[in-house]
């Protein structure tokens, strides 16, 4: 049990690409973080320096209050879980989860009784005596997870853990590995391109791109007041809807039509430095049919009418297509995040998502009056990708006065 | 459907056939010659009419040929092992560090592999000569290690490099210095690899005949292949080729066992399971 402390921690290779610029991040003990992005965003270098894998370039990673930069990771009583699991074919599961304890040179009934309790908690009981190559993806992802248990380390480290299983079998032990850490109380951190399992795992969720990290905070407020283009696009399936949206007449014009404005935005935006092209976001479940709409809620929205591409029910609610005409929204983070293989989570651009109540009636093909909730809205600067909608770290919407 | 497999099954089984036929035919012949009598040579027939064991008697009765078979094995074992060794390390070496001059070794093994052995015979024969080294076992083991090492270096860091890397680091993981991860995770599962190069440069050892016959001279460090042609019949008159069919197939016989005593060792897949696939 430790605490691990990333102190300007920075990692560059020979030939002079920075894979992580100066990070700085402080994990409390028994905590379950998340480190999430796109590939080649630096979140798996950054686990394999925790591990002591790679070599940190500058700054000070401490665990539990030591440097341990230049400690092997032997010496760093850690343990991790690879994404390819890198059990040891020659070995039975048992032996594989015995591998740690006998290089520790504990003695054969400690190792033992050890395996068997990890076993126990993991449901491998049966499979002790098997080769990891007559087990499922599933039963070799638990002895990994086992690996990692038997010998209390101080620190668990996971690289996409979860990746190789097929999605049924992610769900569940996703939440296996939530209850796992729960049990254990042990400080987790677990690195993910995810970001389902990123909001479902983790304490706190760290965004990183390009070697820098974008927000750090819990799944909740990353969702909620994400402080740029980027996280706001990256966490939330489906993903945040992005229109552009240009200043005229202190309204907001947009695609959808003429939003109001608060005062506080029209102060915002009156500033000299102000930009006057913005891109707008808005969360799918943040769009409303208007029949269901009550008086009260109606003054705090806008309405606007657009056809109907396509209605997906999930049941529960119904994710509604709609055809927006105009330009797109062009920023850089926006082309980031669809080159980035989560992209796929992202809506095609010249259409809106939305999730609307069961109970609407809305078709396939006919117009449809929607209502969007202008307290949700967010506002982005397209130069460097900031929400400027935030107040004091909250996003506040456009109406705000 | 069943038609399809039926002709498919045909069609493989005569390639497969042909290709038997194609290799064993002239080890088959050579046997054949081994149990015929002299005067049967060359009647031409491929079951001996007449069959003997005489001439293996003959050649285990002269000891040029038990000398040399013994010159042969010790050569092969002791140059195999020592190159099995060195093209561990540097294999190792090759497929998981990145060290300045890598590029240098490896393109330098491969031409030495390419390198004409005909071309070295004479200044290596001038060479151990004035060194003290011509016709010894040394003599034979280090050229041999030489053109092997290319051989070994090759096959094992293809074999290296199937194996995860993410297992060694696992092993750091797990509480291993380098050291007891290559020992006790990286080398179990290596052993296919080493057993097949092993074989691949003992074969290699076993059948050379340009330099065992240009850097030898007497029973003391003749090999078999050598030593064959140095096979007269039981006088000066007679024909030798018995002689020599009994011995040739003598000389296959290690081979063989070498290579049934180490295939259960080279079982493919040993590696599966380690990851996910």
């Amino acid at each position: 049990m430790a605490d691990i402390v990333l102190d300007k921690v920075t990692k560059s290779y020979p030939d002079g690409t920075v894979a992580v610029h100066g990070i700085d991040l402080e994990i409390a003990d028994g905590e379950f973080i998340i480190l999430v992005g796109p590939s080649g965003c630096g979140k798996s270098t950054t686990l394999n320096m925790i591990a002591g894998l790679e070599d940190i370039t500058s700054g000070e990673l401490r665990i539990g209050g030591q440097r341990v930069n230049d400690k092997a990771p032997k010496d760093r009583d850690i343990a991790m879980v690879f994404q390819s699991y890198a059990l040891y074919p020659n070995m039975t599961v048992r032996e594989n989860m015995a591998f740690p304890l006998k290089l520790a040179k504990l003695d054969k009934a400690t190792i033992n009784q050890k395996v068997e309790e990890a076993a126990r908690v993991l449901e491998l009981t049966d499979y002790l005596d098997r080769k990891p190559a007559n087990l499922s993806g599933g039963q070799r992802q638990r002895v990994a997870m086992g690996r990692a248990i038997v010998r209390s380390p101080k620190a668990f480290l996971m690289d996409e853990p979860l990746s190789n299983l097929d999605a049924k079998l992610r769900v569940q032990m996703r939440t296996q590995v939530s209850r796992l850490q729960k049990q254990l109380g042990t400080t987790t951190v677990y690195v993910t391109h995810d970001q389902t399992e990123a909001m479902t795992l983790g304490d706190r969720v760290v965004v990183m791109r390009g070697g820098h990290i974008q927000q750090v905070g819990d799944p909740q407020t990353l969702y909620d007041n994400p402080v740029n283009l980027f996280v706001a696009g990256f966490i939330g399936s489906p993903a945040m809807n992005f229109l552009p949206a240009a200043v005229e007449d202190s309204m907001l014009r947009t695609p959808l039509g003429d939003l109001p404005l608060g005062d506080r935005m029209k102060r915002t935006l009156g500033a000299g430095d102000a930009p006057r092209q913005l891109i707008v976001g808005i969360r799918p479940e943040h769009f409303e049919d208007a029949k269901l709409i009550d008086e009260a809620q109606r003054a705090k929205g806008f309405e606007f009418t657009a056809p109907v591409d396509l209605v997906e029910s999930m049941g529960s609610d119904k994710y509604v297509y709609f055809t927006v005409e105009g330009e797109h929204a062009a920023a850089a983070d926006l082309e980031d995040l669809a080159a980035d293989a989560g992209g796929a989570d992202l809506p095609p651009q010249d259409s809106l998502v939305t999730r609307l109540s069961a109970e609407s009636r809305v078709r396939d093909g006919a117009d449809a009056r929607v209502w969007l909730n202008l307290d949700k809205i967010h506002l982005f600067d397209p130069r460097d990708g900031k929400n400027i909608t935030l107040h004091e770290g909250r996003a506040a919407g456009v109406a705000a006065s | 459907m069943a038609t399809a497999t039926t002709s498919a099954k045909v069609k493989w089984g005569f390639l497969d056939a042909v290709v038997v036929v194609f290799a064993l035919i002239p080890v088959l012949w050579i046997a054949s010659l081994s149990f015929k009598t002299t005067p049967t040579l060359t009647d031409g027939n491929f079951i001996p009419r007449d069959w003997t064991l005489d001439n293996y008697k003959l050649i285990f009765q002269t000891d040029q040929f038990v000398r040399a078979l013994i010159n042969s094995i010790g050569i092969a074992l002791i140059a195999t092992a020592i190159a099995v060794v060195l093209g561990t390390m540097a294999a190792y070496a090759i497929s998981r560090l990145d060290f300045p001059g890598k590029s240098l070794l490896v393109g330098v093994s491969l031409l030495i592999a390419m390198f004409p052995q005909v071309s070295l015979v004479t200044p290596l024969f001038n060479i151990e000569r004035n060194i003290g080294l011509f016709d010894t076992w040394l003599g034979l083991i280090l050229p041999y290690i030489t053109f092997a090492l290319p051989l070994a270096i090759y096959t094992l860091s293809a074999f290296f490099k199937q194996i995860p890397w993410d297992l060694e680091k696992a092993a750091k993981m797990d509480g291993a210095t380098q050291g007891e991860a290559f020992r006790k995770v990286i080398a179990p599962l290596a052993a296919p690899g080493v057993f097949t190069t092993a074989i691949l440069v003992f074969i290699f050892c076993w059948n050379d005949f340009l330099f065992a016959i240009s850097l030898t001279s007497t029973e003391r460090s003749r090999t078999v292949p050598a030593a064959l042609s140095f096979f007269t019949g039981a006088s000066q008159f007679e024909d030798p080729t018995g002689a020599i069919s009994a011995a040739a197939v003598v000389i296959t016989i290690p081979i063989i066992l070498f290579v049934l005593f180490f295939q259960r060792r080279i079982v493919a897949g040993l590696t599966s399971g380690a990851v996910k696939g």
